[in-house]
């Protein structure tokens, strides 16, 4: 056979290759997608243990939630002091400094607040979510909780996907709130633009429903993605170190990522022609 | 078949594999009420496949496997988990909730089963604590154990609700001498005191020896011997006598089987090596 001709060859197969590779990961992500469904709903489905024994969700709302108020704090004051900044500059060159205060709170409840906290929830909370549930399978505790006749979902997964998902749009509220604090002291203390000023701009031009109650909605949908990944992840996690540092890694670049994509969907919604 | 039969657990005839890779071919085995029979086999031969049969957790390709007269793979989930809390088992490494200390470990499946008062949970936990010589340790984490103390607090954890049958995988894998003294004997005492069945699946020949009724020999998914004691020690058989003894060589052989050796040698390796 003729050199040449061994080439074609050699490149239609690694063409069919590549096309197979492709489509073999195209399968997976949609099979994939479909078992978190079903894993949304079982986990729906004995959501009632939490109903009766609210002390278990209380010791994850411990976890996931409590513990992660230092960063969310320090990062919401350090992203509204940015923002008073970076906006202050900008509108001060249209002679419109004042309204810092509204650009500040408008920017942090309607995207910044739900987008930033959902993201860094996810690689506070969520990862460490994923790594205990994943090292619980590699250590046969979940296979030991089946044996006693005890439903892991019910007894590991709901009580830790329900703590999630009443945490994250508090500590989204938190977020803004020190957001807002932090514009305040850029704007006011620092920049001099008037208190009254600063915050009466920002009463008269926030929605309560619009704004406010479309950014808490937009948090609770982060919140229903964000710990479904990562109790999702850590459950089917391989049970072996690699595995689990895989889920977990998993966990914080799929809720990113769903976290933005599901805001641009959102936002069109809420926010379009307003 | 009375639910009073002889034997408490029998496996008639039963083939199960992991995809197209046959992990057991043909087993039969019986185990009868208050013995306490080993399971000994190499590693990778199917031994915990067995057990995880036995408790439901997988379900054979074909026969049956009768757990007090009832087919395990016919229970419904209801069914099912009505049997396992007759069920205790100790996983190989004992499985232990990382996040309870040994005191809730234990409790447990009580708290989860039953709404025992706490005074009486209390009086339950060090009794069974008592037993395996840990009543001192109630407070430690699982973290805080060694590891034969943690194979002894997954002990009590397996016979908190009084089981009819106690299964245990590797038991003995992992520890010192004196451990494994401890280990093994409380096995038997705890057998015989709680008048229950226990199943042990292992590859310590020695310790094994020491303190079962009944020895079934598993090698390649298939039972190649089974007697008392005193049968399998007397037995002539090469391959019951490689794996008594632990010689390197003889019917399993030593090496993974391979291309001849010149071949690999002086051949091209493209030929082999993938």
């Amino acid at each position: 056979m003729k050199p040449e001709m061994n080439r074609n060859k050699g490149a239609t197969r690694y063409g069919l290759m590549t096309l197979a590779a492709v489509g073999a990961r195209a399968t997976d992500i949609v099979s994939r997608a479909g078992l978190a469904g079903r894993f949304l709903v079982e986990t729906f489905y004995y959501s009632a243990l939490c109903l009766r024994r609210p002390g278990l969700v209380v010791k994850e709302i411990y976890f996931v939630g409590v513990l992660s108020l230092a960063i969310i704090v320090v990062s919401g004051l350090f992203v509204g002091m940015v923002l008073g900044l970076q906006m202050y500059d900008t509108l001060d060159r249209f002679g419109s400094g004042d309204v810092v205060g509204m650009v500040v709170a408008l920017s942090l409840v309607r995207e910044l607040g739900p987008v930033l906290t959902a993201i860094l929830f996810a690689s506070r909370a969520g990862s460490a979510v994923t790594a205990e549930i994943g090292l619980m399978r590699a250590t046969e505790q979940i296979s030991a909780m089946e044996m006693m006749a005890i439903q892991p979902i019910a007894r590991v997964i709901t009580p830790r996907f329900w703590a999630s998902v009443i945490s994250l749009p508090l500590l989204t509220s938190i977020f803004n709130v020190t957001g807002i604090l932090g514009g305040y002291l850029v704007a006011v203390n620092l920049l001099g633009v008037d208190a009254g000023t600063f915050w009466s701009e920002m009463q008269d031009s926030i929605d309560f429903r619009l704004d406010i109650m479309n950014g808490l909605i937009k948090s609770v949908i982060f919140a229903v993605a964000v710990s479904l990944v990562a109790v999702f992840e850590g459950y089917y996690a391989t049970a072996t170190a690699e595995g689990v540092s895989r889920a977990t890694t998993r966990t914080v670049v799929i809720s990113a990522l769903l976290v933005l994509g599901l805001d641009f969907v959102l936002t069109a919604f809420m926010f379009r022609g307003v | 078949m009375s639910a009073n039969s002889e034997n408490l657990v029998e496996i008639n005839g039963v083939d199960f594999g992991y995809e197209h890779n046959l992990v057991l071919g043909n087993i039969n085995l019986k185990v009868k009420r208050g013995q306490v029979v080993a399971i000994l086999g190499p590693s990778g031969c199917g031994k915990t496949t067995l057990l995880r049969l036995i408790g439901g957790q997988l379900k054979p390709d074909k026969g049956k496997v009768l757990v007090d007269s009832r087919s395990v793979a016919e229970l419904d989930r209801h069914e099912l988990y009505d049997l396992r809390r007759k069920m205790g088992m100790l996983f190989q490494f004992g499985a232990l909730f990382t996040d309870l200390s040994v005191f809730e470990n234990i409790a447990f499946q009580m708290r989860e089963h039953t709404d025992l008062p706490e005074a009486m949970i209390t009086n339950l936990v060090l009794m069974k604590l008592h037993a395996v010589g840990l009543r001192g340790a109630h407070d430690l984490m699982p973290s805080e154990l060694s590891g034969g103390m943690a194979r002894r607090v997954a002990l009590a954890r397996a016979i908190a609700l009084d089981p009819m049958l106690i299964m245990y995988d590797e038991p003995f894998a992992g520890l010192d001498p004196i451990s494994l003294g401890i280990v093994g004997k409380l096995i038997r005492t705890v057998n015989d005191a709680l008048g229950t069945t226990s199943i042990i699946v292992t590859h310590d020949v020695a310790t094994s020896l020491d303190i079962v009724d009944y020895v079934y020999l598993v090698s390649d998914g298939r039972v190649v011997a089974d007697g008392t004691v005193g049968e399998i020690r007397g037995t002539q058989d090469a391959f019951v006598q490689q794996f008594i003894r632990g010689e390197a060589d003889g019917p399993v052989a030593f090496h993974y089987p391979a291309e001849a050796y010149g071949d690999m040698v002086f051949g091209q390796p493209s030929d082999w090596h993938r």
